[in-house]
């Protein structure tokens, strides 16, 4: 393979390393310059989207795609999850100035360190090789614990980002040395060989490295019984950069995870898989458990967050490419509903520009601000899973996945959990629409400010696909996510 | 192709819903009361055209819309009966709501009238997921009327009705798949003559069973109904009587008894067992109730068991009677909800104490709610008689000791329900505000004739709706013949007369099929 064949396959990535270079330039010396910065960032963000789109719709490349001697692919699998991720930073790029314009705190180099988190999450997704994810994954989380800390006045902004950084950086390390366990028992790194190597079974050194790997992931996707420090970031971070987390990086690393689970140790997936499960049913409850005694509105999604990742890892267990699929269609309608909650989240904030943060703050918001609440309600039932809103469809896809592939008593007892997260969704509705308002000022004028468009758009966007209309996209999500997904298993 | 009238009756209420929500409150209610009666009339128009004796489905519609479902619409006779029911008491609903709701009234009708859709798409569904999919859907709109309109312990009871309600269903889902996945078709009609292995049609219809039984709702898994009765508004009342309590039946009906017979046969001692003892228990409850919607509410609980020991007969009477039972009770629950809407308007209490002597200030209304009381405990000429009466009569062929047992509730019936009649219209009037209060209006006219002529009609003449049904009920039969238990009352079929006792040689041509189950 040529050089210029494997630029033309990892484009998406040059694209943007190279804007996001350049940016820093004019950011260094332009530090006024943030709002056209931010523009020049969704542009390059949308070519490489443009970009990643035509090589998942070309014949050629869906199905291998193979790059730099193996280290990287640029398949099918990749492709999807890859337009996820820039439509996700894009429309988180779109609903943050105004967050930070308030504070005073909006700089240039806020969108240049999104782009180096999507060059992060791209190479990550596309990684078929332990070095290249391990670059790709650090790329990312540099980026991201910047961003968490990214109110440098703000006490709480610091100590998410410290908190991350430390627990993100142990992470790291934890799957740092179940990688060398690894490379030390199979000789490689490269996932084909790592398949081949192990394809009579792990040895108990082997295994050790898998449950390592498994575990510093399980750490960046948020799975119980590494989810302690979610809630506290989430928290903590400005609220814009949460909705990132929450979104993006997510949908990066749980393809990571699938890409490494089904395809370097896709031979022994009877190993792996109890590990899979236990996670799954285990985010499904604590994130559930955990939602229901929040009062705060970031703190209650980041357990939402946990949750839904549990319900994704349903669909990995199955290791079927229906479950692949699954994966990848809960990921993208997962996407879409976290970013518009957290716009609608970034809408609620008094004539004063305080960021309402609390139920408290969000009783009788059906009076108030009807198209807010009603997109809210819309989201909050689809993130529930109850039909006929698209996240049913979500989380009907992950079950139907395991049914297949002979889980029932996985599929049925996560479903039965899914009830319990239900409790704290209706208690959204509920503050919403059967609460008298609070926050009305004596001469009856709501508090709640008007919102610019662009929130707007993202916010009407993503009701729009989660009302029953988003059933009408069903057959084209599900035939490009079938194909994504069977790329990953034609390739052995 | 001919025109979709399933689609359209699903997208009339959709539409004029959504459209409710942007409009003002008297151009809303005015909206909504057009649309209903717009599906009103294509109902009608659906049942002049259903073919009786034809196709066992018709009307049907398909259409690949979302690759791992069917779009695929149609009805069979029972599908029809359900949703002229629906249709039937929607504008109903509509007309009661006009004065009682003043806050919110366009996200009302919104949310009446897409839950109107959603009924009939439930009852149309010809596809499983697609049917799960309207069968859930349900609970959003109810969760609202109850929350946002309902009275002052509102909160507690949406909670109920919702998180009970969806535990019952999730396995359900589970079970779906694993079929589809077995017969590799989400297809009903061809579902319901797929022949599961009896071992896993243990655990499938266990599946299918809890999110029925909720629904139904049977004992003892009925306690969100008197919460959600008693907190919802009067027009809510209704259609959680009138219909949604009717998807439980609909279901056993659809998917319980023709998917897995086997597995129906085994659990029949179960669902026995819960009719009797729901039957009783429930009927006791109601006679101690103070609060008049808490004891319509026991009573609907008492009739579904009924319905459910009548289903579980396994014979043609059992199930005509079951159905019966179902369009009768939606009528007269549904009438007797808004017999208590109609004085609650007045005077704001549900308290059976504070009425008394209504007789003698609203002589019209006591005679409605004398006729709808008659007809929930069953007298001959009226709806329920029809249907209790076949119902007892499978279930005799079936348990003997079973009907002795469902019958004493209909005794018990007759108890609460005289009681309660004696307390809130006869006797002397005890409070002035009581006895003040006005006769009917022309807008409750309009509520209760209809409902009243229904109820009459379906009573003197059930051949009209047993008809569509019996041959799908005669389906079932043969589907269920061979799982069918012995039973213990040991029937020998001797030799019919040539004529009826009272035959005068001339006079009767033939004796009418009706006449003979009415008598």
């Amino acid at each position: 393979m040529t050089y210029a064949a494997s630029f033309y396959l990892a484009a998406p990535e040059i694209i943007l390393s190279v804007a996001a270079l350049i940016l820093l330039l004019v950011s260094a010396w332009m530090p006024k310059a943030s709002r056209a910065v931010t523009i020049a960032a969704v542009a390059a963000l949308f070519g490489a989207m443009a970009w990643t789109a035509s090589l998942l719709f070309d014949p050629a490349f869906a199905m291998g795609g193979e790059a730099f001697g193996g280290l990287y692919s640029a398949d099918g699998f990749a492709g999807f999850a890859k337009i996820v991720i820039y439509l996700a930073t894009i429309a988180c790029l779109v609903v943050t100035p105004r967050f930070f314009d308030a504070r005073g705190a909006y700089r240039p180099e806020y969108p240049v360190l999104m782009l180096f988190a999507a060059v992060g999450m791209g190479i990550m997704v596309s990684a078929v090789d332990l070095v290249t994810l391990y670059v790709g994954l650090e790329l990312s989380s540099l980026a991201s614990y910047v961003l968490a800390a990214f109110l440098r006045n703000d006490g709480r902004s610091n100590e998410a980002g410290l908190k991350y950084f430390i627990l993100g950086a142990l992470a790291s390390g934890i799957i740092l040395y179940g990688m060398s366990l690894v490379y030390g028992f199979s000789g490689t790194t490269s996932y084909s060989g790592i398949r081949v190597a192990f394809a009579d079974g792990f040895s108990t050194g082997a295994l050790f490295g898998v449950v390592f790997v498994l575990a510093g992931l399980a750490f960046k996707i948020a799975a119980v019984p590494f989810h302690m420090w979610t809630p506290d970031v989430y928290e903590g971070a400005p609220t814009p950069v949460t909705a990132f987390f929450a979104s993006a990086p997510k949908v990066a690393a749980v393809v990571m995870l699938s890409r490494i689970a089904l395809d370097a140790f896709g031979a022994q997936t009877d190993a792996w898989r109890q590990i899979v499960i236990f996670a799954a049913l285990a985010s499904i409850v604590v994130g559930a458990l955990g939602a229901i005694g929040q009062q705060n509105l970031k703190r209650l999604l980041a357990y939402s967050s946990i949750n839904n990742v549990g319900f994704i890892l349903i669909g990995l267990a199955a290791a079927t490419p229906e479950g692949a699929s699954a994966v990848l269609v809960y990921l993208a309608i997962y996407a879409a509903m976290t970013i518009g909650s957290f716009a609608a989240l970034l809408m609620l904030r008094d004539n004063s520009g305080e960021q309402i943060e609390t139920f408290a703050g969000i009783s009788g918001l059906s009076t108030t601000k009807p198209a807010l609440a009603w997109c809210l309600l819309i989201l909050m039932f689809s993130l529930a899973g109850i039909p006929p809103l698209f996240g049913f469809f979500g989380k009907f896809v992950v079950f139907q996945a395991a049914v297949e592939a002979d889980l029932i008593a996985l599929a049925a007892i996560g479903i039965a959990a899914s009830v319990i997260g239900a409790f704290y969704y209706l208690k959204f509705v509920k503050v919403m629409f059967f609460d008298e308002s609070l926050s009305t000022e004596p001469d009856g004028e709501a508090v709640i400010a008007d919102s610019p468009s662009g929130h707007w758009v993202v916010l009407g966007l993503s009701a729009l696909l989660m009302s029953p209309l988003g059933y009408l996209a069903i057959p084209w999500l599900v035939s490009v996510a079938d194909r994504a997904a069977s790329a990953l298993f034609t390739v052995i | 192709m001919e025109f979709p009238i399933l689609s359209t009756m699903l997208i009339v209420p959709l539409v004029a819903g959504i459209a409710c929500l942007f409009l003002p409150a008297a151009t809303a209610r005015l909206t909504a009361l057009v649309a209903t009666l717009v599906n009103l009339a294509l109902g009608i128009a659906l049942w002049l055209n259903y073919d009786i004796g034809g196709a066992q489905w018709q009307f049907t519609e398909r259409a690949d819309l979302f690759a791992v479902f069917d779009y695929a619409l149609g009805i069979d006779g029972i599908a029809l009966m359900l949703i002229m029911l629906s249709v039937f008491l929607m504008p109903i609903c509509i007309l009661a709501s006009w004065d009682g709701i003043q806050k919110r009234v366009g996200e009302y009708m919104a949310a009446f009238l897409i839950m109107e859709t959603l009924m009939i798409g439930v009852f149309a569904a010809q596809d499983m997921f697609l049917f799960y999919i309207f069968f859930e859907a349900g609970l959003i709109p109810m969760y609202l009327i109850i929350g946002v309109w309902g009275g002052d312990n509102r909160i507690y009871a949406s909670y109920k009705f919702f998180l009970y309600t969806l535990l019952g269903s999730v396995v359900m889902l589970i079970a779906m798949m694993w079929m589809v996945n077995q017969a590799g078709t989400s297809d009903i009609p061809t579902l319901m003559q797929y022949d599961f292995a009896p071992g896993a049609q243990t655990w499938l219809w266990l599946a299918f069973f809890a999110s029925f039984a909720v629904k139904m709702p049977m004992w003892p898994v009925h306690t969100w109904l008197p919460d959600a009765h008693v907190q919802a508004p009067t027009a809510g009342s209704v259609i959680l009587a009138g219909v949604l309590l009717k998807l439980g039946g609909y279901g056993f009906i659809r998917f319980s008894l023709p998917m897995f017979p086997e597995a129906s046969a085994q659990f029949l001692w179960l669902v026995f067992a819960l009719s009797m003892v729901a039957v009783i228990y429930t009927s006791l409850v109601a006679l101690v109730q103070h609060d008049m919607k808490k004891l319509i509410a026991y009573s609907s609980v008492a009739h579904m068991a009924i319905v459910t020991a009548g289903l579980f007969a396994f014979n043609v009477q059992g199930i005509e009677g079951a159905m019966m039972i179902m369009l009768g009770h939606g009528l007269v629950s549904g009438a007797l909800f808004l017999c208590v809407g109609v004085i609650y308007d007045r005077l704001h209490t549900r308290e059976i104490g504070r009425y008394g002597g209504l007789a003698i200030n609203m002589p019209r209304y006591a005679f409605f709610f004398l006729l709808f009381t008659m007809a929930s405990i069953g007298l001959p000429g009226t709806s329920n008689f029809v249907g209790e009466f076949l119902a007892l009569a499978g279930v005799y062929e079936v348990s003997t000791w079973a009907t002795l047992i469902l019958t004493t509730g209909i005794i018990l019936g007759a108890a609460y329900m005289l009681y309660l009649y004696r307390r809130v219209v006869f006797g002397i009037q005890k409070n002035a505000d009581a006895a003040a209060m006005p006769d009917l209006s022309l807008r409750e006219w309009a509520m209760l004739g209809p409902i009243a002529a229904a109820v009459l009609w379906m009573g003197v003449y059930p051949e009209s709706f047993l008809a569509p049904m019996r041959a799908d009920i005669a389906a079932l039969e043969v589907r269920l013949a061979r799982a069918a238990p012995a039973g213990d009352s040991g029937l020998a079929i001797g030799q019919p007369r040539d004529h009826a006792a009272n035959y005068v040689a001339g006079a009767h041509a033939e004796g009418s099929v009706a006449a003979e189950g009415a008598h």
